[in-house]
């Protein structure tokens, strides 16, 4: 198992945001993560990367305990996100934004250029935009920034927060298009998602989150077809939206 | 950069004062040894920043370990952090007045003041050739590291957004450090200048130019270092016409009505801030 967690339980102040989530990722899947507002979805990822401390559990990645590890160490081993609201720099240029996103220099030179084409291949966009200000770019753009910027760093684990969120629907079958492309090229995908319905779709195995609990997982297929699931979360556009 | 105004920034900037005068002290200089001239000025004038920039950064970095970092890894609001910059403030103010007294004390003449040209009226004298220069030469050091280096740019994501700084690898106290760190030693060579103009040093030395470095960075535009550095130019003209006009002792009033007209009228200052436009 790449990455697993076990019974992982945050804090915010005296709410538990977590009540004991334990999921794994294998290596090469995409895993995503559903469910709806305040179930602890992003609280999750935060956590895996460092950004929220653990009250108790374990989380592992590759075999070595993640818990107690500052964040800005956690990229340098290999697990890299692009966050929620895309979290872009704004004051800086699409190319400063991607180089932030290798900041913690593993691999050096070589590493940096073969990540750069990497990115600017996926998202050709981000090649003719580099010196624009991130601030001023749309949505879609911002949200492949964010992407970039998180590929730059060379991660074996892609943690996506919401990446269709505020986007148009062309915009976000093409990022999820986008998604499955960085998994074929090797990268392990953990994504957390709204659009429930595109998410299985892409996905491999599917974790549903409920107030900071695990209440279902399942290979996606068949959370797709699973009545509570689509009540709760589906809506009416599971055939709608491609 | 950091959401905070770290109103002891005048103190950090009295103790390069301080330490300017004791440095010179410490090189057998005192009041009423004649002025000194070529390498003798210059080594003296180099070792004399270096030790004020020494004093004041390690002050600077100290005051983040002991008063700023715990309230930060608490997460206590904005506001604790100024009065926590006041009283630290106050402490440091009262400290120097116990060791050394409420006086001011005389600073050696280092640099002889001489008139080197007149251009329409204005004279130039060697010490303010020499702040212009300094300080210019700082800005435009500060202004590379900011905008070119890696850990400028660090330094940079930190202000935009912290957290995502983080997940970028970038280690945000050490950021805050050296935030700290920059600005101390920029206080101290500040120090020197001030000390070398206006040969004065006092426990509350700081306090007028704190305010006024506040004045001009809010007339620049917040968490902007050429706004800063056009806020500093623009108060200092405004300031000398309105002493010209008013007399010299509304000299200090005119500046705080600028900081009071600009909060009121327009409080991203001149050029904005840099962050806000490209947000809106």
């Amino acid at each position: 198992m790449l990455l697993e967690l076990s019974d992982v339980r945050v804090h915010y102040g005296k709410v538990e945001a977590l009540k004991g989530v334990s999921l794994e990722v294998d290596e090469g899947e995409i895993v995503t993560l559903i469910g709806g507002n305040g179930a602890g979805k992003t609280t999750t990822l935060k956590t895996i990367s460092g950004l929220r401390p653990v009250t108790r559990g374990s989380i592992r990645f590759d075999g070595n305990e993640l818990v107690g590890v500052p964040a800005h160490k956690i990229v340098a081993m290999g697990i890299s996100q692009a966050p929620e609201g895309r979290g872009i720099f704004p004051g800086m240029t699409v190319m400063e934004n991607l180089e932030m996103g290798a900041y913690h220099r593993a691999g050096g030179k070589a590493a940096f250029a073969r990540n750069l084409e990497r990115v600017f291949e996926l998202f050709p966009r981000l090649a003719e935009r580099r010196r624009q200000p991130g601030g001023t770019l749309s949505g879609g753009e911002q949200q492949m920034v964010a992407i970039g910027r998180a590929l730059m760093a060379g991660p074996r684990v892609l943690l996506l927060d919401e990446p269709s969120m505020g986007l148009a629907p062309k915009l976000v079958a093409q990022i999820f298009a986008i998604i499955e492309e960085i998994n074929r090229q090797g990268t392990t995908v953990l994504l957390v998602e709204q659009n429930a319905a595109q998410a299985l779709r892409r996905a491999d195995r599917a974790y549903v989150l409920e107030t900071g609990r695990v209440v279902m997982a399942a290979p996606a297929g068949e959370l797709l077809e699973d009545e509570a699931v689509k009540a709760a979360y589906l809506g009416g556009d599971v055939g709608s939206a491609s | 950069m950091l959401r905070l105004i770290n109103f002891a920034h005048s103190e950090i900037f009295m103790i390069g004062i301080f330490a300017s005068l004791f440095a010179m002290h410490g090189l057998g200089i005192d009041s009423g040894d004649p002025a000194l001239t070529g390498a003798a000025l210059v080594g003296t004038l180099v070792v004399v920043t270096l030790v004020a920039m020494a004093a004041s950064g390690l002050a600077a970095v100290a005051m983040e370990r002991v008063a700023y970092r715990p309230l930060r890894r608490r997460g206590a609001p904005r506001l604790a952090a100024l009065i926590t910059a006041i009283g630290v403030s106050l402490f440091l103010q009262e400290l120097f007045a116990a060791r050394y007294g409420r006086d001011e004390l005389g600073f050696p003449r280092v640099l002889e003041k001489r008139q080197l040209f007149e251009v329409a009226g204005a004279n130039i004298r060697t010490d303010k050739v020499l702040v212009v220069l300094a300080a210019l030469l700082l800005m435009v050091a500060l202004d590379r590291f900011v905008n070119r280096s890696r850990l400028g740019r660090g330094v940079r994501a930190t202000a935009q957004d912290a957290e995502t700084a983080a997940l970028m690898g970038v280690d945000i106290d050490r950021v805050v450090m050296l935030t700290f760190l920059l600005g101390g030693l920029l206080a101290g060579a500040a120090g020197t200048l001030y000390g070398v103009f206006f040969e004065a040093a006092r426990y509350n030395i700081g306090f007028l130019p704190g305010i006024k470095a506040f004045t001009a960075a809010v007339l620049g535009g917040i968490g902007n270092i050429r706004g800063a550095l056009v806020g500093g130019l623009s108060l200092g003209l405004l300031e000398n016409w309105g002493s010209t006009v008013l007399g010299g002792e509304w000299k200090d009033v005119f500046a705080f009505t600028v900081l009071v007209l600009v909060l009121l009228f327009r409080p991203t200052g001149l050029l904005g801030e840099s962050l806000g436009k490209a947000r809106a």
